[in-house]
């Protein structure tokens, strides 16, 4: 059939109803301080990663929190876990077990 | 106790009533807090202008002034709750409460290089500037960047303060504006979590700044500054709202300062039983009750409360006040 150069396209936009979310829930009983972050940028400015790759802390776990995992698994890898990211957050969102749960959560 | 904003208003009330009134104040001079200021948010009065108005009214016939006056020990006069109170070796009916705030100590966020970088300044420090007109950091002259940071010593968990200061983000606006009006050629950027523009014209303000001198504003917390050779400051943050890192080199980098419980309201509100979260004096209850506290001729005032602005605790004093005279009708 002709589709004349037209396809379905897929939306770029987060759907909050039918986001799974459960991952991004067991991880805030993992690392309770997760849920404090306001997204100030503190650690993905300070990240040692962050100074030779694109891997951006703060958005990957923005990411998880809305239940878009795709691509994350790569993106945690970029992480030394070098820690720095914990001591500058005025949160005191324990980053660094963030990162380690995140990946747990999504290898399973 | 103390001779700041509310406690001058408090006094002025009173003795307008016919109270006999005493005033004491640890520093040689009352008003510290605002004779240190070039000029206040929002409308650019002259902060001497306003401290005048309200040393004048200290000149009341029924209010003694006692500076230097560092109160040392306060304790209720006798066993009976009304008794009154004893404030050092005088005796008085009703005590008020209005020691004021501090401001960080920013040395305590070490990372953000104050005490170690020329560069690096607290906005109380600005403020001088401002006030002697001359802007500079101690190496280079004139500077062509200044940038400011919100929210240190406020809203951060490593130093223990959790709450917002509620007047640093409209000071850096108009830090930001004063700064422009005396350079119209610096650059000026506004590093900020959140800008808490909640008071009448502050709104207003911020756009003005926009607007009319072009001030910044990235929304991104500075992780960390260093110096560079030539004695200016380089800082990471990242610009939240492209998700991308950022670095940048300013001549000046201002540390927006929150406010905390100064010693005599830490000290003082220990002793009298009434201290609060992060050594604040505690009143009964925020709304209804603000100015009263569980023992019976205490009351509290301004500052010493919680963050407070100017306005707010020329408000509060004139209704502790009110509260003193409630309470001295009912007994
Ligand atoms: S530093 Fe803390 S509060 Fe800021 S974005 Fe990172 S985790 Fe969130
Ligand atoms: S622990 Fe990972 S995310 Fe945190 S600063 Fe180090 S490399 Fe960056
Ligand atoms: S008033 Fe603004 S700068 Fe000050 S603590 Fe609150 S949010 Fe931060």
């Amino acid at each position: 059939m002709n589709k004349f150069g037209f396809n379905i396209a897929t939306t770029r936009s987060i759907n909050l109803d039918s986001a799974n979310l459960s991952k991004s829930a067991a991880l805030q009983e993992l690392v309770p301080s997760y849920r404090y972050c306001i997204g100030c940028g503190a650690c993905s400015a300070t990240c040692s990663a962050a100074s030779m790759t694109d891997f951006n802390i703060r958005q990957v776990h923005f990411k998880f929190s809305r239940g878009q995992y795709d691509g994350l698994v790569d993106e945690l890898n970029k992480c030394m876990l070098c820690g720095k990211c914990v001591l500058v957050c005025p949160r005191g969102v324990n980053t660094r077990a963030l990162i380690i749960n995140m990946r747990k959560l999504l290898e399973e | 106790m103390g001779a700041g904003p509310a406690g001058i208003e408090a006094a002025a009330a009173l003795a307008a009533s016919g109270c006999g009134v005493v005033v004491f104040e640890k520093n040689e001079r009352p008003l510290s807090n605002i004779t240190d200021k070039a000029c206040l948010f929002p409308n650019f009065e002259s902060a001497d202008t306003v401290a005048a108005q309200l040393l004048a009214k200290l000149s009341h016939p029924n209010i003694s002034l006692q500076c230097g006056h560092d109160v040392s020990c306060i304790t209720s006069a006798g066993t009976d709750p009304a008794a009154g109170w004893r404030v050092d070796d005088e005796s008085f009916d009703a005590v008020l409460l209005a020691t004021g705030y501090t401001t960080f100590n920013a040395k305590r966020k070490e990372e953000l290089g104050y005490g170690i970088y020329p560069g690096v300044h607290t906005s109380l420090e600005l403020e001088q500037m401002i006030r002697n007109k001359e802007i500079r950091n101690s190496i280079s002259n004139l500077p062509k960047r200044i940038v400011f940071l919100q929210c240190v010593g406020s809203r951060d968990e490593k130093t223990g303060n959790h709450y917002c200061s509620k007047l640093c983000c409209v000071t850096a606006v108009k830090q930001a504006i004063e700064v422009k009006k005396l350079l119209p050629s610096v650059e000026a950027y506004v590093f900020y979590m959140d800008l808490r523009m909640w008071g009448q014209h502050y709104e207003e303000l911020y756009r003005t700044a926009q607007q009319e001198y072009g001030v910044k504003f990235v929304r991104g917390r500075i992780s960390e500054a260093g110096g560079t050779f030539d004695g200016r400051v380089q800082i990471k943050a990242e610009d939240t709202l492209l998700g991308l890192p950022l670095r940048m080199t300013s001549d000046l980098l201002v540390l927006m300062v929150g406010m905390e419980s100064s010693d005599g309201t830490r000290r003082l509100s220990t002793l009298c039983d009434i201290c609060g979260d992060y050594g604040f004096a505690q009143s009964l209850d925020p709304h209804l009750r603000d100015n009263l506290t569980p023992r019976q001729g205490l009351f509290v005032a301004g500052a010493c409360k919680r963050p407070m602005t100017l306005t707010d605790s020329v408000v509060d004093g004139r209704s502790a006040a009110f509260a003193i005279l409630s309470a001295a009708d009912n007994k």
